[in-house]
């Protein structure tokens, strides 16, 4: 299973989550900001860090890359995409997930390994863990708020789309402790914790994070959601 | 030559934090009075031509799909009187 992962100027975690896919048992692609061929991969990785230096607001210059405008409109046809941190922010950016990920409410910049809840697992990239279970993920920004109107929030809770959510603190003034959501069909996914940095027990706080890769590929092969 | 300004502000029922530290350091600073302090952005667009109506368009689309995120911000448009 070919997994892309796209490289934007400032991207930083893209190395990190290119080995997560090929010890999830993938075939990582690196794909190109600037290029809008996909290589042909079955499911695509927005990793964490700045693009754009983060200029204008996190993911908004990212967004309008060659590349995206391909993954937006593949990922209308059910491309599996997983957008982490700065991923995340990109998603939401170009409207593939709702809401908007605002400066930390308490300002600084959170870096800490993170205890979550798993609640939504019949996504392409959830789907190996169990409803309810708790993980361990490193969780690492500046601009992690996730921000709704309530009636979004509604929905999104309503219709099971929260994918996962902060446990024992808030890191960043979350709405409703949000840590990851889902479109519907459960193609999409955007988390702001880092599962790309728990996929070792030398590096990680646990290797809880490889879930998410061994998902999609269970998805892609038939055996997932 | 012509400019636009372009004013982008989270909208009021979006924490601003940064606004919030802003007005802690304006008590530091033994300045007092103030109930609340927002903080926004301002792009100065300084045109090649008059701003006719197609330009005024063509930046009222960047304000609200670039410069704005519709979802936390709004904005306000505005041609500056030529010096």
């Amino acid at each position: 299973m070919k997994i892309g992962v796209v490289t934007f100027p400032g991207s930083l975690d893209d190395r990190d989550a290119a080995r997560a896919v090929g010890l999830a048992g993938g075939d990582a692609v690196s794909l190109w900001h600037g290029d809008d061929d996909l290589k042909g991969v079955d499911a695509v990785v927005l990793p964490g860090g700045f693009s754009y230096g983060d200029y204008l607001r996190c993911g908004a210059i990212a967004r309008f890359a060659p590349v995206m405008r391909t993954i937006v409109e593949r990922a209308g046809q059910g491309l599996p995409v997983l957008g982490i941190c700065n991923g995340f922010q990109i998603l939401c950016e170009a409207h593939l997930l709702p809401g908007a990920l605002t400066r930390n409410d308490h300002l600084h910049f959170v870096c800490r390994d993170q205890r979550l809840r798993m609640e939504r697992v019949d996504t392409d990239w959830t789907n190996s863990f169990a409803v309810g279970e708790e993980i361990v993920i490193p969780l690492k920004n500046g601009e992690g708020g996730y921000v709704a109107d309530d009636a979004t929030l509604d929905r999104l809770e309503g219709d099971g789309l929260v994918v996962a959510r902060y446990l024992d603190v808030n890191p960043n003034g979350s709405r409703r402790d949000i840590a990851g959501i889902s479109n519907p069909s459960g193609t999409i996914v955007g988390l702001m914790p880092h599962p790309e940095h728990a996929v070792e027990s030398l590096t990680g706080p646990s290797t809880d994070g490889l879930g998410f890769f061994s998902s999609t590929i269970r998805s892609l092969v038939g055996i997932g959601s | 030559m012509p400019r636009v300004v372009v004013d982008v502000m989270l909208k009021p029922e979006i924490l601003d934090p940064q606004g919030r530290a802003v007005m802690g350091a304006f008590a530091r600073l033994d300045v007092h009075g103030v109930a609340d302090v927002r903080q926004g952005k301002r792009f100065e667009i300084t045109l090649e031509g008059e701003p006719t109506d197609e330009v005024l368009a063509g930046l009222h689309r960047m304000a609200e799909e670039l410069l704005s995120n519709p979802v936390i911000e709004s904005y306000t448009l505005r041609v500056e009187d030529a010096q």
